[in-house]
């Protein structure tokens, strides 16, 4: 048996010492990480830090280079081709970009993982896309094409692609880059309500401070491929760190301090 | 991406000739990567066409019917017009060259062998390379640059599964469609000009075009048109997936697909024709 964690709560993810790497680059270092059930985590972190590197391992695009990734108490990283194609039906993504299939109208791109994973009728998926769009606000627009869509709407689409399948784990990838603040704003409360209604665990990369404290229930700050914070909104500004320091201030870190040495290198090389 | 400067290239060549054997090195693994890439995605294509349905994941009928109508039936006017054309030019030179020797109306004779030996599947093969094989290369690249193929790995959707398989099919379905097709239009564009230049009748032609051709022609060129459908998909599918570096990289693989497959066929049509008339 397992032992029970803080507060009783369930696991649903779980990394342990995840090393990865890109090419001969080290990318991620050890990382260890615990996302509880029904918690909204945020992953924060610059440029390069290996935020987006973790979240593709996490939806098994990539292969660790040692370490395991468990979802929903099973062993993801070794996992059969069948039971991943199983644990997939619990998972949703919204990607940056929305990623929605552009030959499609918004309806069949939130029917495509019901008629893939489901033996739905057609008329019951219909019905279940208009209450997806309902939820994310854009009922009526089903049958509009990917390219008629405001970047807002298309952020909102994805989401609502994303949970059609009622997923138990759902992950977003900068849900409010490239959003005017209103609209951001907005996004940041359908994703509470998401939580609220729905009881989804979610994990969040994004690296707008307003929206990550608006939403998280915990922050992780990610440096150089190690965590370098855990912890809640409050504790992150007394954190000492000065990466975290340096990323909730918005103050420029100061990089390639004096390394003569290895500049000279570079220069030869 | 810069051009590569190619005066650099032939000058450090003539100074180290190591150079250039590590650039032909280079390039050849390069090369032998790429065709393993491009096999892996064919066993792939045909284990999911076969296996799909026991693993829950069917390669959808729907799908099949939708890439038969762009590869195939959209296809049928160009196709018939240039086989049309093809069979007058035939005429033309082949009752010019006849007439020499005074037997222009032996024309049949060639105009009939080489339209449904070599001129049908060929002209089908480049047409099909230029019309679909770009856009494969087209599609799946900008689906990879938007996220899109991954956004399938994430539904549990094998993407090979779900955009090589359909194409495949189509391909083997279509091509020889169309070859067949082509082979007609082409028949009857060499008959409009014998009849006319030769005042011999419709009847006459077709006959004659009857009993020249055997099963045997007519499945040769059958034949080579599914091998050209397979590399049409398999060149347009690997130069999608390998692409890289956003719309830039997306239109250098287009391009790189249609010049590809267009001189895959050409060879592949050349060895074929040796090897199936020993």
């Amino acid at each position: 048996m397992r032992k029970v964690k803080q507060n009783d709560r369930k696991a649903m993810i779980r990394v342990s010492d995840l090393v990865t790497h890109y090419g001969e680059r080290k990318i991620l270092d050890g990382l260890d990480l615990t996302v509880f059930e029904g918690e909204i985590l945020v992953i924060m972190g610059g440029s390069g830090s290996g935020k987006s590197t973790l979240l593709n391992h996490l939806l098994g695009l990539l292969t660790p280079t040692s370490g395991t990734i468990e979802l929903l108490g099973m062993d993801f990283t070794h996992a059969s081709a069948g039971n991943k194609q199983l644990l997939r039906r619990y998972m949703g993504m919204a990607f940056q970009n929305g990623a929605l299939f552009s030959s499609m109208t918004l309806a069949e791109n939130i029917q495509l993982p019901m008629r893939e994973h489901t033996n739905l009728p057609q008329s019951t998926m219909d019905i279940l896309t208009q209450m997806k769009l309902e939820v994310v606000n854009l009922g009526g627009f089903e049958n509009l094409m990917p390219s008629e869509l405001s970047g807002g709407m298309i952020k909102r689409a994805a989401l609502a692609r994303a949970i059609a399948l009622d997923p138990e784990l759902l992950f977003f990838d900068e849900p409010s880059a490239g959003l005017d603040p209103i609209v951001a704003a907005e996004l940041d409360q359908l994703i509470l309500r998401l939580r609220d209604g729905l009881q989804m665990t979610m994990v969040v990369v994004t690296h707008e401070l307003d929206s990550a404290f608006t939403i998280a229930d915990r922050i992780v700050v990610l440096d150089k491929g190690k965590i370098v914070f855990n912890g809640s909104v409050e504790a992150i500004r007394e954190c000492p760190h000065e990466t975290v320091v340096a990323l909730i201030n918005r103050q420029p870190q100061e990089q390639n301090q004096a390394d003569s040495d290895a500049f000279i290198e570079r220069l030869l090389n | 991406m810069h051009t590569p400067d190619y005066r650099y290239y032939v000058e450090s060549y003539l100074m180290n000739p190591l150079i250039a054997i590590e650039h032909i090195g280079r390039t050849v693994v390069k090369g032998i990567e790429e065709l393993g890439f491009a096999t892996v995605l064919l066993v792939q294509a045909v284990f999911w066409i076969f296996v799909g349905s026991f693993k829950k994941q069917p390669v959808r009928v729907s799908a099949v019917f939708l890439q038969m109508m762009q590869i195939g039936v959209a296809a049928v006017p160009i196709v018939a017009i240039l086989s049309f054309a093809v069979g007058i030019m035939l005429a033309i030179q082949g009752i010019h060259t006849l007439r020499v020797f005074g037997a222009e109306r032996q024309v049949v004779y060639g105009i009939a062998l080489s339209v449904v030996r070599e001129f049908g599947p060929l002209i089908t093969g480049i047409l099909v390379a230029g019309r679909t094989g770009s856009a494969l290369a087209a599609r799946i690249g900008t689906m990879r640059v938007s996220q899109e193929v991954d956004a399938l790995k994430v539904m549990g959707i094998n993407p090979v599964r779900y955009l090589v398989s359909p194409v495949l099919v189509a391909m083997l379905i279509m091509l020889p469609s169309l070859t067949f097709l082509a082979n007609l239009a082409g028949l009857f564009g060499g008959a409009v000009f014998s009849v006319a230049e030769l005042g011999m009748s419709f009847t006459a032609y077709a006959d004659r075009c009857y009993s020249i051709l055997t099963t045997d022609d007519l499945a040769q060129g059958l034949i080579k048109s599914l091998v050209f459908a397979v590399i049409i998909a398999l060149v347009g599918v690997t130069n999608g997936f390998r692409v890289t570096g956003g719309a830039e990289g997306v239109g250098r693989s287009t391009t790189r697909s249609v010049v590809l497959s267009i001189s895959f066929i050409v060879i592949a049509d050349m060895i074929f024709t040796y090897f199936l008339n020993r």
